[in-house]
């Protein structure tokens, strides 16, 4: 499974490159962090292995498959088995916290599940296991605008977590939690992995949960990949050159808040 | 100014001030508005009346629920919110694009035609009664509910509507999960201002003899009967008052 890249371009429709030349390859099982500077194209990137986003140039094969070739009922199918963290979870407010987790399977179920789930939910136990390992199950049952940001990122996590998707996907999926609660987030996102043989890619703004985390880093700067090298290997004066158009240190957890 | 481009068009739409306060018109206008009070209270007139009124509530109800009938489907697919062909795009992009281009056209067709006109229409083939004007209602109305649901599922944050789609998620799906929650309360309070609309146009259309309140108050306006009209004004002021109120309860339950 996983997803395979080759010579991928993507410019946006006014016509500025966001990406170029992208070639990236990842088999099941693997954990992947994309680091880079912002505005690099680590959310472009993303998008198109989530297939929000057609290449204009280039080849994506994503989980065996090109999505821009499919059927309409095989190009669902694909999306129901790739799962997007946001970095802004897109839950409406007013929503309860169970109901937005079972959200995360509308792909796999028949509409008349979908449907009888909004009058009583067909499934309890599964999303409360899901805030238990993210530590928020006294939270199932609350609606999502009594949640904090970092709770909301949570609980955005267990959705894609319930979808279990063969393709996890995530786009700053800590930004808006204290150090304690990212390694929490970041260790469930890698067990649950690693237990279904998944594919996970996570773009990450703090280097060093990417370096602590992830077997694999991919750094990208200006649209292109830099480099694509084993955590063990991505020294100091790498990481130096990558964000050498920022200010100040490298991004940390602990240094945010200057960014 | 104004007063250059005001004079023709006050000629041209006959506009004659002067008419009202001719005698003999201010004297029948006169004795019409005196009959108004006290208004027409025999319990024949009341249970003639009171027919009407269910019979002009049924006529707005069954006509707003057939409404929602056309609208709903065609507000969802209009809605660009909900469009899965549009992320990408997929290559069946342009026959989606078509398809919405002819619901919109059906939508403008429906509603672009005046109830009234509708019910003169249906008035043709059904014959006198209540089942002309509740279709007309249905007709127009569904045009117009179903532009202003695509219209209120466009302007909120449609971003949980996409991200469900981008896991497979279908449209109506999507629907009910992504937008309902944010916009349920705008989409019923909308819904319910169209059936207090329907309950005046039902009125409207008894005059071209599509029953209810309206045929009673064309039967008593003939008559010059001042006092059936003004009963029958009141009870119509009423079911406004309870729209409102109907509306009210209802936005409260949704908040």
């Amino acid at each position: 499974m996983g997803f395979s890249l080759q010579q991928l371009s993507f410019e946006h429709s006014n016509g500025t490159p966001a990406l170029s030349q992208v070639s990236l390859v990842a088999s099941a099982g693997e954990c992947i962090a994309i680091i880079g500077p912002s505005g690099s194209g680590k959310t472009t990137l993303l998008n198109i292995l989530a297939t929000a986003l057609k290449p204009t140039h280039g080849n994506a094969e994503i989980l065996e498959a090109n999505p821009w070739n499919l059927s309409k009922a095989s190009l669902r199918k694909l999306r129901s088995a790739i799962g997007l963290v946001h970095q802004a979870p897109p839950i409406p407010l007013r929503q309860r916290v169970i109901t937005a987790i079972l959200a995360g399977r509308l792909g796999q179920w028949p509409l008349w599940k979908s449907i009888l789930s909004l009058i009583y939910p067909v499934d309890i136990p599964g999303p409360q296991s899901c805030l238990e390992r993210l530590d928020l199950s006294d939270k199932l049952f609350d609606r999502c605008d009594c949640l904090s940001g970092g709770q909301l990122q949570r609980v955005g996590v267990a959705r894609v977590m319930y979808q279990e998707p063969q393709l996890i996907l995530a786009d700053e999926p800590v930004s808006a939690m204290d150090p304690v609660l990212s390694d929490l987030t970041i260790s469930v996102l890698i067990a649950e992995t690693k237990k279904r043989n998944a594919t996970l890619v996570s773009s990450l703004h703090a280097v060093d949960i990417a370096l602590r985390w992830f077997p694999r880093i991919v750094g990208i700067r200006d649209g292109q990949v830099m480099f694509d090298l084993p955590a063990s290997q991505v020294s100091e004066v790498i990481l130096k050159d990558l964000y050498a158009s920022e200010l100040g240190g490298l991004p940390t957890q602990l240094n945010k808040a200057t960014l | 100014m104004a007063i250059c481009i005001l004079w023709p068009m006050l000629q041209l739409a006959q506009f004659e001030p002067m008419l009202l306060i001719d005698p003999n018109n201010t004297k029948v206008m006169g004795d019409f508005l005196v009959q108004f009070i006290p208004p027409n209270i025999q319990l024949e007139f009341l249970s003639l009346v009171l027919k009407a009124t269910v019979e002009t509530l049924a006529m707005a109800t069954a006509g707003i629920a057939l409404a929602m009938i056309i609208a709903v489907p065609l507000g969802l697919i209009i809605s660009y919110s909900l469009s899965i062909s549009r992320i990408g795009p997929t290559s069946d992009h342009q026959l989606a694009q078509f398809v919405r281009f002819i619901a919109r056209t059906l939508m403008l067709v429906l509603r672009g035609i005046p109830e009234i006109v509708w019910a003169l229409l249906l008035v043709r083939v059904f014959g006198l009664g209540p089942i002309a004007g509740v279709l007309a209602i249905a007709i127009t109305y569904g045009g117009m509910l179903a532009k202003v649901y695509s219209e209120i599922l466009e302007s909120g944050n449609t971003l949980p509507a996409r991200a469900l789609i981008l896991s497979g998620s279908g449209r109506v799906a999507s629907f009910l999960y992504g937008l309902l929650p944010n916009s349920a309360q705008e989409l019923a309070s909308y819904t319910i201002y169209r059936w207090e609309c329907a309950v005046r146009a039902s009125v409207v259309m008894g005059f071209v003899g599509a029953g209810g309140l309206g045929q009673l108050m064309d039967q008593s306006m003939k008559m010059l009967n001042g006092g059936e009209v003004s009963t029958i004004l009141i009870v119509f002021l009423g079911l406004v008052l309870l729209a409102d109120y109907i509306s009210l309860v209802i936005r409260k339950q949704l908040v």
